[in-house]
């Protein structure tokens, strides 16, 4: 394998190497790496950041900046971000999760990046030297994306009001047939005021599935609350097939695991 | 391409060697180094062969270049026996019939060591989530789960 590393002590020094053609950022390796070995020639320099912000949480009140070299073991450990957990311990198994990033997940192809499902529907910002971006609009743009990210931020939800679902074949750990997250505030009288969802492998990358928020909102999370919701789940989707499962499959089951999600 | 200098203790011993940039710890570990414990199976992350533990961590040594374990201490099942004494996950593998064809053994034994160093009297669930990142293709998981348990066992009453 003919790959050369170059290490810099910043940030701003690493962005100016990525300019280099062939040049990919390194993470935990998880992506970059794999994708090496596995004989990807587009990749032939790799770069990579030491900068201690990088590898930092920070969690002020419900404001949560994590920085993009923070593992997953790191937010499944963390002791303020409990309602994250599930969704950090949804990646790999324990040796990936000790290795890759929040930063790599957010360009990690479906069926991976469970945890940028997360993200999308906690509404989270993007952070690079260049500015900030919404998280729907950084993975849309993800493939012409060239600045390393620092940091993802976002609101931290309630407990009760954030929920993910995982579903896959291999328990405990194993790839997705798809995942689920959703934040959903609630009236006093349980009636849906917002929902934001996102979903994984129903693309190529994790989407929101805007027809079914649309459908749960004045409604209760009631079997026949969510039935509009669960007939519209579907909407836009374009699903993937690979070993796992089918596109036709994967349709089929999102109405069935997004009303377990719904009604747990 | 000059060859790049990297330095790191395995198993409590120094080694220094001039590695390509570039090349994988599985890679120096195996061809350079001559621990081949370290299992190259997938190179992909799916099968857990390759587990070693740096600076304490589990983690995949095929997808880990060595150039970033500079300084860093490292174990490999090679390192877990001491004075010809197997390590207990060791002879817990040997007496409940966890190996087979014993691939994945060193990666498996390595994950192991690595739930137990944190914690030391799991439960069954607990062992299978830490060794949910190791494919046996042999042994239908069970004897493994039981080997870690065993060890675990064997430890508590060795500390009491």
């Amino acid at each position: 394998m003919a790959l050369a590393l170059q290490t810099f002590a910043t940030v701003k020094a690493a962005n100016a190497a990525l300019k280099a053609a062939g040049t990919r950022y390194l993470g935990g390796g998880t992506l970059v790496v794999r994708a090496a070995n596995e004989g990807d020639v587009s990749v032939s320099g790799l770069i990579r950041s030491t900068e201690p912000s990088l590898s930092t949480i920070a969690v002020a009140g419900d404001k949560v900046c994590i920085g993009a070299s923070v593992t997953m073991a790191a937010i499944a450990g963390h002791p303020e971000l409990g309602t994250l957990a599930k969704a950090a311990r949804a990646v790999g198994g324990p040796a990936i999760r000790n290795m890759a990033t929040v930063g790599g997940n957010l360009f990690a192809p479906a069926p991976y990046g469970d945890f940028a499902v997360a993200l999308l529907a906690l509404d989270a910002t993007v952070s690079t030297d260049g500015g900030e971006t919404p998280i729907e609009t950084f993975l849309a743009n993800r493939d012409g994306s060239r600045a390393v990210v620092t940091s993802v931020s976002f609101t931290l939800p309630k407990a009760d009001s954030f929920r993910f679902l995982k579903v896959s074949r291999v328990k405990p750990k194993g790839v997705s047939v798809l995942s689920i997250a959703g934040a959903l505030e609630l009236s006093s009288d349980g009636t849906v005021t917002s929902a934001r969802i996102a979903l994984g492998c129903m693309a190529d990358r994790p989407m929101r599935a805007r027809a079914a928020e649309k459908a749960l909102i004045g409604r209760t999370l009631t079997a026949d609350g969510i039935a509009p919701a669960l007939a519209a789940a579907g909407d836009g989707t374009s699903p993937i097939t690979d070993p796992i499962a089918s596109a036709w499959y994967r349709a089929e089951v999102l109405p069935v695991h997004l009303g377990r999600l719904l009604l747990a | 391409m000059a060859k790049i200098p990297v330095q790191f203790t395995l198993n409590g011993s120094e080694k220094a060697e001039f590695i390509d940039s570039g090349t994988t710890l599985l890679q120096a570990l195996r061809d350079k180094i001559g621990d081949t414990s370290p299992k190259g199976g997938c190179h992909q992350g799916t099968c857990g062969a390759c587990s070693v533990i740096i600076d304490g961590e589990l983690r995949l040594s095929c997808l880990t270049l060595a150039e970033t374990c500079n300084g860093a201490t490292i174990t490999t099942t090679s390192g877990l026996a001491e004075g010809g004494v197997l390590h207990p996950l060791q002879r817990a593998f040997l007496d409940t019939f966890a190996t087979q064809c014993g691939f994945c053994t060193p990666g498996m034994i390595m994950a192991a060591k690595a739930l137990l160093d944190h914690t030391p009297n799991p439960s069954r669930d607990e062992v299978v989530e830490a060794l949910s990142g190791n494919i046996c293709r042999c042994t239908g998981y069970e004897p493994i789960i039981q080997a870690v348990l065993t060890a675990a066992r064997a430890n508590s009453q060795n500390a009491a």
